[in-house]
């Protein structure tokens, strides 16, 4: 499908290149010759492949189930002008912008991209993206490994846990080792035992997440930023969840030098886990050794403004063996799509949009505590999201409300033996009062059922 | 205050940013009115100001449409840009990834509420495994770049398994894209390069002078990135078995080989693919892209997790799958995968671990198997032979007036070379590809591979007519014609574009990567 | 541009002046012509102990990077920090403004292993 040849094309453009066949065209030696029967999917008239899809799509059934998910990815509301403008069709089937001559609006969003992660960080410079959250944790450690030259990274496990898992496998590759610091019962990063183990000199890097995985605000104090400035260690901040920084004290005001996180917030659709995009913002002094592309304001040969993709020389196709990133591809067309949905909302409509996150959150916080055997986990400020203990196996209360057709969060002993009772609930502006009472109903008759057994 | 609005295009060679537009508190009403935040927080945890721009719906649509008119796209012209198979991106699977039940299926919805999604990754897999001759794929990594460094891990972790940590080398010929040097570093393991023999394959006395058992990996693609087929791979792949390495392929060039031939056939042990190359996902200016990896069966537990798993549904599914046939089949056949349930298995206690925050890149993995409805099989083997004939067919052509200096039948791209024009004229490969564009044309990859002096790798794919074809060939060889008679014309290029050749000294020396406030 | 007189040379094109028991290094005028337009130069930090044709560095022009080798061994005294806002300087005045970093000696016998002018220039001139 999809080309366009005729019977006599192929006969003339055969001709013209002197061989008997296509068979011919691609002879290959028989000892690597396809000699099995391919077992694929059967070719279809482009209509059957849409009923295909259908047919597919209808038993993803959680797109209308009631849900409080959240997590590292997030439900908000996307304006139908992003697809207008994203889909279009010059940005959709464009390549990285090498040819900066015919690139230039691409290079511009990628540009007013960069400015506004710039502008909601706080930081000096920002890339043109990498692939997700968790991998640009990942890169953002490898700045700092870079930076100071020390292989051992000191992380809070108050951090997403796929981004810990995501940092762990990047690390197994480059030997670099890893230690986690304890939450307290707070449900924020153990800044005393940071301080204890930073004044080793050996982490080339501290990184903490805020609003941290149980959405709890969770920054560096002053004298733990002393304590890491002192000891020569990279404060990362991690953010999982970028509409917090519509609200939030930026990163760079405690203290953060390079920022890593997760813009899929900024109307990019959850799809079931991706394509996501990450970004990855730091200080100046991090200029050199920040990955991926990064796309600079210049002149052409005229003096007219114009936009180029810069610093190319720290780059995989340059460097080879000696790159410290293999980085090609960014997810400029997640990016494009981030620029336009920031665009539209502007400060009004974010501060709108984060303003609401904290209301319906609180909503859903004081509905769930209510109900007689479930308690908030922590009593901590928090963004958008919860931990609500229920006493009793979190999975089981959460597939009673399956049951109900209420997808009410994540199970964190999933990822935490200790919390295995505990459930983490996430309300955005999406999120309505009614959907909080039929939740907050359906688990006071869970819980109850359950007690009474 | 802004005095610039959306409509001084005519007037600016750019538009004007984003930030130098709009007024505080022109703001649409896409969600209602917050409360102030200080309900909510104490002040001190608060940002003090959110510096963004406040434009209307239309500003911001007049914005970026100027700012895709500004932009090259497969849509707008012939991209021939080697190694990137920059085919025709078929409107059917966006519209199937943009489905409401994809787009919004949040990634911890259970397994029974994700059953179409999970079978889409499925389907794609198996088919994957199939066409490609490997016992299975993981669908976790987010590119080619990324597959290959999920494949380098997994063989550092299977030799530290086998307690063979002394293998530290991986072969890497001098054809071979950057990201392989570059991804090996970053496991730790230290590159060989090897060079090419005079036919631009790798040879198989050169390679053996250089295994031994501290032989992790050899790195290869085949057809290689001259286009061509390297006819000794059985051997090659014998040879670094026979010490006890691993064989991996880089999927740049899958567009060349579908159907014909398979890497697990020419003896590859771990593989990626560039899904958003061969399989029709669009490129969107550079990401996302989707590079599953796939394995043989030795290394199958040291995929990346998740994957998944498929079981045959239970007896008391049974009208949920009659269900399933009315709804959809219209009497045909059951596909098998309909008579599945599907779930994510993270318990792989081998696995090297995953390698990004969710499962995979699952709207593309709809994109690319509705290519895969399109064609079935027997398609996919004659877009793989219609990609071959053309580029033949344009390589034959263009050898009447530039240099290829591998004359013999090529895979899916060739090199041609404009060193022998550069010494005549002074123009370079580089003001070739800048005079494309000035035709409405993607210029070449330029100066890759590194071997061949003034390079210009050329791969049209197959979605191109043999109209576009000529076209292109009576452009280019127009463009050499002036090269020889003018070769400033050709050096001033490009003139038709919204700017010029870019001062890129300047954009390195003096970095401005943001906009800040006047 | 022949090469001055009075320097020593290293086979990767890096000059050396010896002063007492301090040297000067930079690199040469055909290295930063045949690197182009340079734009960033990546130097040792002071303090740092570095060994002869060791790799102390890296230097960038616009789509090409170099390894940078000291072509002598000690300790590197001070670094050519005007380069950090002018890296065009190594393009301009490879000998002069555009050297790049100054070492105390380790082994004042290291310079034998160098080049004369005259042999250098056989070399770049290959």
């Amino acid at each position: 499908m999809y080309t366009p040849h005729t019977q006599a094309d192929i006969r003339a453009m055969l001709d013209a290149i002197g061989v008997g066949s296509l068979d011919e065209l691609l002879a290959v030696p028989d000892a690597v010759a396809l000699k099995a029967e391919l077992d694929i999917v059967p070719a279809l008239p482009e209509y059957q492949i849409a009923r295909r899809f259908e047919h597919m799509a209808a038993k993803n059934t959680g797109v209308d189930a009631i849900s409080f998910l959240g997590a590292g990815a997030y439900r908000h509301y996307a304006p139908p002008a992003i697809a207008t403008l994203a889909m279009r069709g010059e940005f959709l089937t464009a390549y990285t912008p090498y040819q900066a001559e015919v690139s230039q609006g691409y290079l511009q969003a990628i540009y007013e991209w960069q400015s506004y992660i710039c502008l909601l960080t706080g930081m000096d410079i920002a890339n043109a993206s990498v692939y997700d959250g968790a991998t640009a944790l990942a890169e953002g450690a490898i700045m700092a490994i870079n930076a100071n030259g020390r292989k051992k990274l000191l992380v809070s496990r108050a951090v997403d846990p796929n981004y810990r898992a995501v940092l762990k496998t990047y690390c197994d590759g480059l030997d670099v080792e890893i230690d986690e610091l304890a939450y307290t019962a707070e449900g924020t990063t153990d800044l005393a035992a940071l301080k204890a183990a930073v004044e080793s000199k050996q982490y080339a890097a501290v990184a903490l997440q805020s609003p941290n995985f149980f959405g709890n605000i969770d920054v560096l104090a002053a004298d733990a930023l002393a304590a890491v400035r002192e000891s020569g260690t990279v404060p990362i901040a991690v953010i999982s969840e970028a509409m917090s920084l519509a609200a939030l004290a930026t990163p760079a005001s405690w203290g953060a030098e390079i920022v890593v996180g997760e813009a899929q917030s900024f109307g990019v659709a959850p799809a079931y886990g991706g394509p996501y995009v990450g970004f990855i913002a730091a200080t100046k002094e991090h200029m050199r050794r920040i990955p991926g592309r990064l796309v600079g304001k210049s002149v052409d040969n005229e003096g007219r403004t114009a936009y180029v993709l810069t610093l190319q020389a720290r780059e995989q196709h340059i460097r080879r063996e000696r790159a410290t990133s293999n980085i090609c591809t960014n997810q400029a067309h997640c990016a494009l799509i981030a620029t336009i949905y920031l665009a539209l909302m502007g400060k009004t409509g974010l501060r709108d949009v984060a303003a609401l996150n904290l209301e319906r959150s609180r909503e859903l916080a004081t509905a769930v505590s209510a109900i007689a055997g479930v308690d908030l986990k922590f009593a901590t400020p928090f963004f958008n999201e919860v931990v609500v203990d229920v006493h009793q196996p979190a999975s089981a209360v959460l597939a009673k409300l399956q049951e109900r057709n209420i997808l009410g969060g994540v199970d964190l002993g999933r990822f935490y033996p200790e919390l295995s009772t505990c459930i983490l609930m996430n309300a955005t502006e999406l999120t309505s009062s009614g959907e909080i009472e039929a939740l907050a109903t359906a688990l006071s008759e869970v819980v109850h059922v359950h007690a009474n057994v | 205050m802004s005095t610039l609005t959306s409509n001084d295009l005519a007037l600016n060679a750019a538009p004007p940013l984003i930030f130098e537009l709009g007024q505080e508190g022109r703001a649409n009403r896409y969600v209602e009115e917050g409360k102030p935040l200080e309900q909510f927080l104490p002040k001190t945890l608060l940002r003090d100001d959110l510096p963004l721009p406040d434009n209307s719906e239309l500003d911001v649509v007049r914005h970026f449409t100027q700012l895709s008119q500004r932009t090259f796209g497969i849509d707008l012209g012939f991209y021939p840009l080697g190694s990137c198979t920059m085919k025709y991106n078929p409107r059917i699977n966006d519209a199937m990834a943009s489905k409401r039940e994809f787009a919004q299926l949040h990634p911890y919805t259970p397994d029974e509420f994700s059953q179409g999604a999970l079978q889409v990754m499925y389907e794609l897999e198996r088919s994957l495994a199939s066409l490609f001759g490997m016992a299975a794929f993981s669908l976790n990594p987010s590119a080619g770049a990324h597959a290959e460094l999920a494949a380098l891990l997994i063989a550092k972790k299977y030799f530290k398994d086998r307690g063979e940590t002394r293998r530290d080398k991986v072969i890497v010929p001098d054809t071979a894209h950057g990201t392989n040097p570059a991804s090996a570093a970053m496991c730790g393991f230290k590159v060989i390069s090897l060079p090419s023999d005079e036919r631009g394959r790798v040879s198989v006395e050169e390679i053996k002078k250089v295994l031994g058992d501290d032989t992790a990996v050899c790195m290869m693609t085949n057809p290689n990135t001259l286009g061509l087929f390297e006819d000794h791979i059985h051997e090659i792949a014998a040879a670094v078995h026979e010490v006890g390495g691993l064989m991996y392929y880089d999927g740049a060039n899958a567009n060349a080989i579908m159907g014909n031939v398979r890497p697990g056939d020419m003896g590859f042990d771990l593989m990626h693919l560039n899904l958003h190359k061969t399989f029709t996902i669009p490129h969107g200016g550079g990401g996302a892209g989707h590079g599953p990896v796939g394995v043989a069966a030795h290394l199958v537990e040291y995929l990346p997790t998740p994957v998944v798993r498929a079981a045959l549904r239970q007896a008391q599914d049974d009208t949920r799958a009659q269900d399933d046939t009315r709804a959809s089949q219209n009497g045909r056949p059951l596909a098998p995968s309909d008579t599945m349930t599907f779930s994510l298995d993270f318990d792989r206690p081998k696995s090297i671990g995953p390698m990004r925050s969710f499962w995979s890149n699952v709207a593309h993995a709809v994109r690319a198997l509705s290519y895969m409805y399109a064609n079935g099989a027997d398609g996919l083997k004659k877009v793989s032979q219609l990609a071959v004939l053309n580029a033949n067919y344009v390589r034959v052509k263009v050898a009447d007036f530039l240099e290829t200096p591998y004359p013999e039948i090529c895979r899916h791209e060739f090199v041609a070379s404009a060193q022998e024009l550069k010494k005549a004229t002074g123009v370079k490969a580089l003001d070739i590809a800048k005079s494309l564009l000035d035709h409405g044309m993607m210029a070449p990859t330029m100066y890759f591979p590194l071997i061949v002096p003034e390079c210009l790798m050329i791969e049209p794919t197959e979605t191109e007519s043999k109209e576009t074809l000529d076209h292109f060939i009576a452009v280019l060889r127009e463009i050499v014609e002036t090269a020889r008679k003018e070769p400033e014309t050709v050096m001033a290029a490009p003139v038709t574009t919204v700017v010029g050749r870019v001062d890129e000294t300047r954009a390195a020396r003096q970095p401005n990567l943001k906009w800040e406030p006047a | 541009m022949a090469q001055p007189e009075g320097l020593l040379y290293s086979k990767e094109h890096e000059w050396v002046k010896i002063e007492g028991d301090t040297a000067l290094v930079g690199i040469t005028d055909y290295a930063q012509n045949s690197l182009g337009d340079i734009v960033y130069v990546e130097l040792p930090r002071v303090g740092k102990a570095i060994s002869q044709f060791g790799n102390v560095g890296v230097v960038e022009s616009v789509k090409a990077v170099s390894d940078l080798f000291t072509p002598i061994g000690g300790e590197v005294l001070e670094i050519n920090d005007t380069l950090e806002n002018d890296p065009a300087a190594v393009n301009r005045d490879p000998y002069g403004a555009g050297w790049l970093f100054k070492v105390k000696l380790a082994d004042a016998n290291e310079k034998n292993n160098l080049l004369s002018a005259a042999d250098y220039e056989k070399i770049a001139t290959e």
